[in-house]
């Protein structure tokens, strides 16, 4: 850990706040896709199915 | 065309019309920020130019969602559609039936609220001069709004947030000409980019709002 | 020599980004540690700044990508408005949380450091007010587009408002601009002679911002072939109904 000095909390605040938001929206784009893939998956193998 | 204009501005007039809905708002707003702020006359002096200008865009943005909802419902909208008449045209004329039924009667009514407020007597040739320079470009911009959200069930809120960010320029430049003229500065360069907004946005966007129209009536 | 419009067809899209998403996905999380470690860990105070100095990393990158990708969305819009591709549209969909997240990240990162150097979290200094509403643009954005239900539709719309909105987006940068002179230092990497920073920040800089734009690229992907699914679902569900 480097030593941050009197600017610690700040320095430490804004990488912690950005690698947050930018975690939540990977995990945002990857729950709706993983979500949406199996949605169609079942939708195509009910078309096959009757079809 | 003519006709047409006639018929939206006697349609406002009419009772439920929402003809002077906007002008009361613009009151109220004159009325409650003392109401908040304090009543001393250095600080309303001060601050007036900028509740002036942001009063009159929201009591703009209180009637948009008039302009097209109830031709869209009663479907006189399609047959404007199909009318021998440009939607241009239509769309134009839209905008200054806003402008006339709504814009005109603040800038009109503005040197009376200005008086509520304490503005400085030298500002109240800007102000009126501003308001009379930019609420057409609020009401050019304001039917572009509208006609985006035309088709949707619940369009108001979403057709402020839409046009709120695009009335910004207009907002700094008019509020910019009345404080520098409370101020006695010189106010060509704001008034000159007002009144070129102004004409951008008459000339320009009725094209972008037409063919908005066009895309929500497929 | 294939031709960049064959792109445009989405089975040929899934197809290729099949085997690109993950590479670019890779590539994205390894430069963006590389940066970010290399700028957190080995970088030195500056003298006046200290330690925030190290805020500079995602702040500027994260600046940047939020132009571009409103630059980016302009660009789809623009394609699917004269080529009716609709993975230029749906990309543009894609493109807008990030640019918007992207836009959060300048603003929150500059609080924090303009609290300690300028004082205060905030101040109406014209580039602070322009990013306020740059985000203001993408929140409209992103609500017309979830506002309308037919997808055709919602991409002429959002793509009109594009550029409408971009030509109002640069006239209330230079509205700013006039209307206060600010706080804000100049752009921090400059190309004119006498740059002001120094290598042992740039290079880390640069890292992180190409580390930035592959996040960019990487969640642009994920988020059209997303889409791209959506939509062949709605069609399919549509046609189920009417059989």
């Amino acid at each position: 850990m480097p030593d941050l000095g009197r600017y610690a909390l700040e320095v430490s605040l804004a990488y912690l706040a950005s690698l947050g938001l930018i975690g939540a929206l990977v995990l945002w784009y990857w729950l709706r896709g993983r979500s949406v893939r199996q949605q169609l998956d079942e939708v195509e193998k009910r078309r096959t199915g009757n079809g | 065309m003519i006709a047409l204009l006639v018929r939206d501005l006697r349609l406002a007039f009419r009772a439920g019309g929402g003809f002077g809905l906007g002008l009361a708002f613009f009151l109220i707003i004159a009325v409650l920020v003392p109401l908040g702020v304090g009543p001393e006359p250095e600080i309303l002096a001060r601050i007036a130019p900028g509740i002036l200008w942001v009063g009159a865009l929201l009591a703009c943005l209180l009637s948009l969602d008039r302009i097209f909802a109830l031709d869209y419902e009663d479907g006189s909208l399609d047959l404007l559609a199909t009318a021998p008449v440009p939607m241009e045209g239509v769309v134009s004329v839209k905008a200054l039936a806003h402008w006339l039924t709504t814009g005109l009667p603040l800038v009109l009514i503005s040197p009376v609220l200005g008086l509520l407020l304490y503005l400085p007597p030298q500002a109240y040739g800007w102000l009126v001069l501003s308001l009379a320079l930019g609420t057409p470009a609020l009401s050019v911009i304001g039917t572009f709004g509208a006609a985006l959200t035309v088709g949707l069930k619940r369009g108001g809120l979403l057709l402020s947030l839409l046009v709120l960010p695009l009335y910004i320029p207009t907002l700094v430049f008019g509020a910019e000409v009345v404080a520098r003229g409370a101020q006695g500065l010189d106010v060509a360069t704001p008034l000159a980019l007002l009144a070129g907004i102004t004409a951008g946005a008459v000339a320009l966007l009725p094209f972008a709002s037409a063919l908005v129209i066009r895309i929500n009536l497929r | 020599m294939a031709s960049l419009w064959e792109y445009a067809n989405p089975l040929k899209f899934m197809r290729t980004t099949d085997w690109l998403l993950p590479v670019v996905a890779v590539a994205a999380v390894v430069v963006t540690t590389i940066g970010l470690v290399w700028g957190f860990f080995f970088t030195p105070d500056d003298f006046r700044q200290g330690a925030t100095v190290k805020i500079v990393f995602i702040h500027v990158p994260a600046a940047m990508m939020a132009i571009n990708a409103w630059v980016m969305m302009l660009v789809a819009s623009l394609v699917w408005l004269i080529r009716r591709h609709h993975v230029s549209a749906l990309a543009a969909k894609a493109a807008a949380p990030i640019g918007l997240v992207m836009t959060l990240i300048g603003l929150i990162t500059g609080a924090v450091w303009g609290q300690p150097m300028w004082g205060t979290w905030w101040a109406w200094d014209p580039r602070l007010t322009s990013f306020l509403i740059l985000f203001l643009f993408y929140l409209g954005y992103i609500a017309l587009w979830s506002a309308i239900d037919d997808p055709d539709t919602g991409a002429d719309l959002t793509a009109v408002l594009c550029l409408v909105g971009s030509v109002f987006a640069v006239l209330s940068r230079y509205a700013a601009l006039f209307w206060n002179q600010g706080l804000h230092q100049g752009a921090s990497l400059s190309v004119a002679p006498g740059t002001r920073m120094d290598w042992a920040y740039k290079a880390p800089l640069y890292i992180c911002m190409v580390g930035f734009g592959l996040i960019f690229v990487t969640l642009v992907l994920a988020g059209t072939r997303t889409e791209i699914r959506a939509r062949r679902m709605k069609a399919l569900v549509a046609r189920e109904r009417m059989a």
